[in-house]
């Protein structure tokens, strides 16, 4: 189901939960999936003893990756162009993550249209732990 | 990025789709996917991070008879000197930002190969972690047939100390 620019106005927003009470194990999960074994995400022992962390943290790609289910959810499978983000927060087991895409321009590109997202993720304390943008291929 | 190929495969993808917690069939089942618009299998958007899979010397996965950092019998299985502290110093680093351009989606059956251009280098001071070193590194992921596929920017961040987790809402 692809957006149509016609349809989009700037101002206009999607919203998903991401995750309710993220668990070790999905940070584990990632690391496998990803290649990126840091401990700081899978080994509570040196995090915290070693590292000085309250608690192994979640890998910053794996709340992209999650948030980049939000953004295909709205535009549509193979349609986004550039999709960036700053990692604002870690991302602690237990959290519960809500991602919102809201429409910052809709324009033309390449001979067809696109829209401009601008792109924020928070946990339930209401604190950003990621902000950034996405651009995709509508349909006119 | 050292890697010398990347090959995208259907059973990758669907283990990274269900580790970023995205249950969309256009990851997973090739009879779905001939059917969207996609046309096949494609990978999802940060699938091009999992290059590290393919890079025979990536310092963040365990490799047989190299000292590991991460816990064993002790807290850590590299003994380190005064100064190690802090999330920078013993998890190389953190990530801060991440940034992809898509030319074209991957799908099971390509080959990448990768190129790493070195980006900028700049320091800042935190408020919550000390003094933060930067780094920005450009990769430039092409196909079998060498056309440009994804172009991934990455920053890093080394910092002096642990992060300060007092939060503001």
């Amino acid at each position: 189901m692809a957006l149509k620019a016609s349809d989009l106005k700037v101002g206009d927003t999607h919203s998903a939960r991401l995750v309710e009470d993220l668990k070790r194990t999905q940070i584990v999960q990632y690391a496998g999936s990803s290649g990126d074994y840091n401990p700081l995400h899978t080994d509570e022992v040196f995090t915290t003893q070693v590292a000085g962390y309250p608690s192994v943290f979640a890998h910053g790609m794996l709340t992209m990756g999650m948030t980049g289910k939000m953004l295909t959810d709205y535009v549509g499978d193979a349609r986004l162009t550039k999709y960036g983000v700053r990692f604002t927060s870690q991302v602690w087991p237990g959290d519960t993550l809500d991602s919102t895409a809201t429409v910052k321009a809709v324009g033309d590109k390449d001979g067809g249209k696109i829209v401009e997202l601008d792109v924020k993720t928070v946990n339930q304390n209401g604190v950003e732990v990621l902000n950034g943008y996405a651009e995709a291929r509508v349909d006119p | 990025m050292a890697m010398k190929t990347f090959p995208v495969e259907a059973s990758h993808i669907l283990m990274f789709a269900r580790s970023v917690g995205d249950d969309n069939a256009v990851y997973a089942d090739a009879d779905y996917a001939a059917k969207t618009e996609a046309g096949s299998i494609i990978a999802p958007p940060t699938f091009a991070q999992a290059s590290a899979q393919f890079d025979p010397d990536y310092v963040l996965r365990p490799r047989p008879g190299k000292p590991w950092f991460g816990s064993g019998k002790n807290p850590s299985g590299i003994v380190r000197g005064e100064g190690g502290g802090g999330g920078g110093g013993n998890g190389g680093g953190l990530h801060a930002e991440q940034h992809f351009e898509y030319h074209r989606h991957l799908k099971p059956g390509d080959v990448l190969t990768a190129t790493s251009l070195p980006g900028k280098t700049w320091e800042k001071e935190g408020r919550r972690s000390g003094k933060l070193i930067f780094s920005e590194s450009v990769t430039e992921y092409r196909d079998q047939n060498g056309e440009l596929v994804i172009t991934a920017r990455g920053v890093g961040v080394r910092t002096e100390r642990p992060v300060d987790q007092k939060q503001e809402a």
